[in-house]
């Protein structure tokens, strides 16, 4: 599975890409993280706040930094 | 309110730390302690009723609703009135630039939500709620979500559309699809909650040292700059002081949670609140990073007439309030 994080490059999208990867590091499963700054693909997914969360190209968790536990539950929940 | 909080600052300096009571140091230690506590905890309670809002209200929800109405007119003010009660992150404004004007809604009332969310935001009133009262804060929030209002308004008389990057134009060209709907799931407030608090608790953190530094300095000058001092030279009503606050304001976007306490003290020694009122805006609402962020979207002619309108504004306003005030 592939897990996108869609931000320009504020503090809070830094904080969902560390918080992302710890939780993929912990679990150990085979997930390929992605961050992606560029805004005109970030405007295909429809969103209007960052940082998002993008776990195999359906938009999970918008506009706030996500905790460890919420993404966690979202790898084990697919 | 917070009478209490002086009763533990006056303990804490006083009996904890056994310096004597009325001695200079001991004074402003008291102040200090006073204010910075008192100024974060203003500061949670905001960021939190503004995450309320925000998980009730998300921008789809406006996006949707300023899209989908004839407002007649009041679309500015309400997109004002949403900029200020929306939390608002510079790194945020071109996704939501490009959401809205794709969502249908005329660039003049996107405008308005552009230039009120930074100025009116949850830092900027914790401050002045806690530097200079209520009064001031109603006063600089009004005026916040009115040069919105009528900054956007008028960037939108001038039918500006020619000037946005092409990308945005041809993103304006093709049909909208209403957004997905991920937030209508119903809200679980009791789990909403931690959430909430958390994010409040960020904004908190993030400009924590900032707060403490300002108030530093603030209550340095308190003790060092002599009574009136600034009423010799900037006090006296020449004209030339709102626009030069606002032009030195615009480098120290960084800064914002630092200023605000200096502020208060330039006040106190005399100089008039217009032009701190005027500096505030300009600090938070011409930012150079915003700016690079908006050339994305926007052609530099374009980010000229924008920043020009809303600078113009804070600087009428600057004016008004040395007037009225």
């Amino acid at each position: 599975m592939t897990i996108k994080i869609l931000g320009t490059g504020c503090p809070k999208c830094k904080q969902t890409v560390d918080i992302v990867n710890k939780a993929v590091a912990k679990l150990g499963a085979d997930i390929k993280v992605e961050k992606v700054e560029d805004i005109i693909k970030i405007m295909e997914y429809n969103v209007i706040s960052t940082p998002v969360v993008v776990v195999d190209e359906s938009v999970k968790i918008k506009g706030r930094v996500p905790t460890m536990s919420e993404i966690t539950a979202l790898i084990q929940a697919s | 309110m917070f009478d209490w909080l002086i009763y533990f600052s006056d303990w804490l300096i006083y009996d904890v730390s056994g310096l004597s009571e009325g001695s200079r140091l001991g004074t402003a230690l008291s102040f200090f302690v006073y204010d910075v506590i008192k100024i974060l905890i203003l500061l949670f309670l905001i960021s939190f009723i503004m995450g309320i809002v925000n998980v009730y209200f998300p921008v789809e929800k406006l996006r949707n609703y300023l899209n989908s109405r004839k407002l007649y007119g009041l679309e500015y003010l309400f997109s004002a009135i949403f900029g200020a009660i929306t939390p608002f992150c510079s790194c945020s404004s071109v996704p939501l630039f490009i959401g809205f004007v794709q969502g249908g809604i005329p660039l003049g009332v996107t405008f308005s939500f552009l230039i009120t969310s930074p100025l009116v935001n949850e830092i900027a009133l914790a401050l002045f709620l806690g530097m200079f009262g209520w009064k001031v804060t109603l006063i600089y929030a009004i005026t916040g979500i009115l040069l919105g209002t009528f900054g956007g308004f008028i960037l939108g008389k001038l039918d500006l559309k020619d000037w946005l990057t092409d990308w945005v134009k041809d993103i304006m060209a093709k049909t909208y699809e209403k957004g997905d709907t991920v937030t209508a799931d119903s809200i679980n407030f009791i789990k909403e909650l931690p959430l909430i608090s958390r994010e409040a608790w960020h904004i908190v953190k993030g400009v924590l040292l900032y707060i403490i530094i300002g108030i530093g300095i603030g209550a340095a000058m308190h003790g060092y700059v002599p009574e009136n001092f600034f009423e010799q030279y900037l006090g006296g009503g020449q004209w030339w002081t709102v626009p030069a606050a606002v032009i030195i304001a615009v480098p120290m976007y960084a800064n914002a949670a630092a200023i605000v306490p200096v502020i208060q003290v330039l006040v106190v020694k005399g100089v008039p609140l217009g032009t701190a009122i005027a500096f505030m805006m300009s600090t938070v609402g011409l930012s150079l990073p915003e700016a690079t962020l908006l050339k994305k979207v926007m052609t530099f002619k374009l980010i000229s007439v924008f920043f020009l309108v809303v600078t113009v504004f804070i600087v009428a306003s600057g004016y008004l309030f040395n007037l009225v005030l």
